[in-house]
């Protein structure tokens, strides 16, 4: 039971969403999911602002089906599989964190300053949050595709336009990680 | 009974982010530290088994459930969107921690504030498609 209950290991990890990548093909879909994100768009009436958005999204409900369905898997592990939630990160990445304002690194699963309810009443962490949620919405449609749909299924099938948009993941990540995060946090 | 193969395929995909961590803040910012071999070895070893499952696929032409042939459509042979739309992709993961599929595993595991994430992730989206005819592609 503790197998279960304490953080999977990497390489229990990798071959699950492998796994999970060929189910959706299976089923007669692909893994990929940001597309959720555009059939939002198309649902809410984005057709009227452009034709990117004017598409039959009915057909795509299914993507929104995958996502109600990791929204109660999260649940599922939070609730009822884990005892400790604290991610065990590297000692030097603790002291790095702590010394840039986030206390918790090591003790949690998320940053308590932007990821509890008490990030509701600070502006500078909405607005964090907000413009990274942007970035990763626009740059996943520019894209075509976010980690799971190129990183994952893209490099799987072996795309050259999937290697080249995981090596732009990797510029914007670091030139985020190196240069801005330690002057935003 | 469609339907109910999504949401169990969305359920385990849910559980297998939140239990690898692979939706926590913290791991994707040691990952661009390069200090945890974990994130690498998640990545690594799924592509290593989706690129035998997808060979595997093409060389027997598998059909899936129904009956259909399994057919993965060939991307655009394009490098500015992927380039330029990749590295937006990387400033906002590293900034929020979070790719689209980690987002709603967190909504149910109880960070509320993810829920802000996802509304700028919905309006990046909107953005895109507005201004899509004038971005280099």
């Amino acid at each position: 039971m503790d197998l279960i209950l304490n953080p999977w290991p990497w390489y229990v990890g990798g071959p699950l969403i492998a796994g999970i990548m060929f189910l959706l093909l299976w089923v007669g879909r692909r893994f990929g999911m940001s597309s959720n994100l555009r059939t939002v768009c198309a649902a809410a009436g984005g057709a009227k602002a452009s034709s990117f958005f004017d598409y039959n999204w009915k057909d795509e409900r299914w993507n929104l089906i995958v996502a109600l369905g990791a929204v109660i898997g999260g649940w599922i592990a939070m609730n009822l599989l884990s005892t400790d939630a604290a991610v065990a990160l590297h000692p030097d990445v603790i002291d790095q964190l702590q010394q840039l304002g986030i206390s918790d690194a090591g003790k949690a699963f998320m940053p308590e300053k932007f990821f509890t309810a008490n990030a509701w009443s600070d502006p500078k962490s909405l607005l964090i949050l907000l413009s990274g949620g942007f970035l990763v919405g626009f740059g996943a449609r520019y894209a075509g595709g976010c980690t799971s749909g190129h990183a994952i299924s893209g490099l799987s099938n072996l795309q050259l336009g999937s290697l080249i948009a995981v090596i732009g993941f990797f510029i914007g990540g670091l030139v985020m990680n190196h240069f801005l995060l330690p002057y935003i946090l | 009974m469609r339907s109910l193969s999504y949401l169990f395929i969305g359920i385990l995909f849910g559980i297998t982010m939140f239990k690898v961590e692979a939706a926590s803040w913290f791991r994707i910012y040691e990952m661009f530290q390069f200090k945890s071999f974990h994130m690498y070895g998640i990545i690594g070893s799924a592509l290593f088994l989706g690129v035998i499952i997808i060979q595997y696929i093409k060389s027997k032409q598998l059909k899936d459930a129904f009956g259909t042939p399994i057919t993965i459509a060939p991307k655009e042979k394009k490098i500015a969107r992927y380039l330029i739309g990749g590295t937006f992709f990387g400033l906002g993961w590293a900034l929020s921690g979070a790719c689209p599929g980690p987002m709603y595993t967190l909504v149910g595991a109880g960070f509320s504030p993810i829920l802000v994430v996802i509304f700028g992730a919905v309006l990046g989206t909107f953005v895109y498609g507005v201004l899509k005819k004038y971005l280099p592609h």
